[in-house]
């Protein structure tokens, strides 16, 4: 199989497709693009087993940008390094590089919780805070000493408007947060997560968890946050990647085949690897 | 399908039997429990009045009160529990939050789970030899606390470790991601839920630390005193010890019986009623922080 090298994939910052085929849908170019991250040769070791092979990726700011993949090809591992959540995992090792607005995240001199506070992250299981849905939104702010009420009120009803969950809330603001349904309980950690205005939102397989209606609210969601955030979200579900973002990523087995824009990529995937998975021949 | 009716009607009868079985093998258990308090509670009763609670005891033993027995428990037992909490739940959360797994953490479980299985007699002497002699505090309420906090130790450090760990992984990691340290995630996200449960464990710590003989009976409790107790160096009665002095070793055994049983039953009452406390609490805490999803 023919497979070119990663690094041939994103030594410039054009990726735009070659082929002139019709085109059903705007077409994004890398050219046209901030870079928010970048990654340079990223290579990552559980232990013996490696699950990044060399992964050279380029994200552009405040554009949606999905990871699709089979089970096992490292997509989400590659998220959390984005907000150095492998930190956690001790067996965990990286050689390479990940640059965020341009500063390597792993520089000495890089404070991990401030990182995180800049990356945010909304995981596949909702998990709020066992506190009131308040406090549960405020929480990042209350993390960096924010204590006027006035401050705290402003930017709950804010972050709770922005994930599309303020109408259904208002009233019960001092409620337990588990007392919502999961698409809500959702909704509100991606309002706890924006509430302390990060750049980049991390999006780990955010609606697999939920029922149809929820999903497409959050998918409605994404699209509008993408206009403040960048935003990177990993999903199993090919329609939602197609649906929802701007550029996609396509991984297997701890390599990136192909990135391009959505549209492309879908309609007209240059390798392959790629088009097989689309169709469905495998994964 | 042949015979299976009858296959079917022999696995119910077989049922049947086994949860018979449980069922009586439960039912005994509680009879003896309640056979047990119904006996002490029964001889015990008598005994108990306004003055065998507030006053001090008179002629030998056989009359008056047990007020400074029941004084040097309380104080027994609160000062152990004063000691043992905080440093069972700081081990706790060092344990289960910050170590990473190797040979060190190991060894100190290790070390946790040897500690709850020594007897409460061989803690005694080690009060006496370490904290009486050695460090020279003395036969005292220092003392005795001391090794009751060392005794009740291992419960407070097991129940808060259970404690923490009822807590979801996903909680900590959702705090983290949000940019807390590691130490206000555990203030303000693992040790709020596990706080309940870790009441319950101070509880029953209490509970276990009134109702103990061996470890204060060389380094605290003494057969009478003839004040209640104003220093943390004095000598104390305690329930139990008082129990055993004059049941065995008094100069009036049998005269004094029905203040035995009276003040076995006192002790009873107040462990039996702490525990049931703590189980209430436990269940009632509980329902707040379950989660939904």
């Amino acid at each position: 199989m023919n497979m070119p090298t990663s690094a041939t994939q994103t030594d410039k910052m054009t990726i735009s497709a070659a082929q002139a085929l019709p085109e059903t849908g705007v077409r994004l170019s890398m050219e046209n693009e901030v870079t928010k991250i970048q990654v340079n040769d990223l290579k990552l070791y559980y232990g013996d087993d490696q699950a990044l092979k060399g992964i050279n990726m380029v994200i552009p700011e405040r554009k949606v940008t999905a990871f699709i993949g089979p089970s096992g090809c490292g997509k989400s591992t590659l998220l959390r390094c984005f907000n150095r959540m492998n930190d956690l995992v001790d067996i965990c090792r990286i050689t390479g590089e990940i640059l965020i607005g341009g500063k390597n995240i792993h520089d000495r001199d890089v404070d991990v919780a401030e990182l995180r506070r800049n990356v945010g992250m909304v995981f596949q299981k909702p998990n709020p805070f066992p506190k009131t849905i308040y406090e549960n939104v405020a929480y990042g702010l209350r993390l960096q000493g924010v204590r006027s009420k006035r401050t705290l009120d402003e930017v709950v009803e804010q972050s709770l408007r922005a994930a599309a969950l303020w109408d259904e809330v208002k009233d019960r603001l001092h409620d337990n947060a588990f007392g919502m349904s999961g698409g809500q309980q959702q909704r509100l950690v991606i309002a706890r997560a924006i509430a302390i205005q990060p750049e980049v939102l991390l999006l780990d397989e955010p609606a697999s968890a939920l029922d149809p209606i929820s999903t497409l609210k959050i998918e409605e969601l994404i699209n509008d946050l993408k206009e403040k955030y960048t935003i990177v979200i990993v999903t199993h579900n090919m329609q939602q990647a197609a649906r929802v973002s701007d550029y996609t990523a396509f991984m297997y087995m701890g390599d990136l085949i192909e990135f391009g824009d959505t549209n492309t990529l879908f309609t007209n995937p240059g390798k392959k690897q790629t088009e097989d998975y689309i169709t469905g021949r495998y994964g | 399908m042949l015979g299976s009716e009858s296959r079917n009607r022999r696995r119910r009868n077989i049922q049947k039997v086994a949860f018979g079985v449980l069922g009586a093998t439960a039912t005994l258990n509680l009879l003896a429990l309640v056979g047990f308090l119904l006996f002490i509670a029964v001889n015990g009763v008598a005994a108990i009045s306004w003055e065998f609670l507030s006053e001090m005891p008179r002629n030998a033993m056989t009359e008056g009160g047990i007020l400074p027995a029941i004084l040097g428990t309380l104080y027994l037992s609160l000062g152990a529990i004063l000691v043992a909490f905080p440093i069972g739940v700081g081990t706790a959360i060092y344990l289960n939050e910050f170590a990473r797994d190797g040979f060190w953490v190991r060894m100190i479980r290790q070390g946790v789970v040897n500690l709850a299985g020594v007897p409460s007699v061989v803690y005694g002497l080690f009060g006496l030899a370490f904290f009486v002699i050695i460090l020279k505090m003395g036969v005292s309420i220092l003392a005795g606390a001391l090794t009751l906090a060392a005794f009740i130790l291992p419960l407070v450090i097991g129940s808060a470790e259970e404690a923490l760990r009822a807590v979801p992984k996903n909680m900590r990691l959702a705090s983290l991601a949000l940019g807390a340290t590691r130490w206000q995630t555990i203030y303000r996200v693992v040790l709020p839920p596990a706080l309940p449960s870790m009441l319950t464990g101070l509880i029953l710590g209490i509970s276990r630390a009134a109702g103990e003989t061996a470890p204060i009976m060389f380094t605290a409790a003494v057969f009478s005193t003839a004040k209640l107790p104003s220093s943390v160096f004095d000598e104390v009665m305690a329930m139990p010890y008082h129990i055993y002095v004059l049941a065995t070793a008094g100069t009036n055994i049998e005269e004094t019986r029905h203040l035995q049983y009276g003040t076995a039953l006192l002790l009873l009452m107040i462990v039996v009623t702490l525990n049931l406390f703590a189980i209430l609490l436990r269940n009632k805490l509980q329902k707040r922080y379950k989660s939904s999803v």
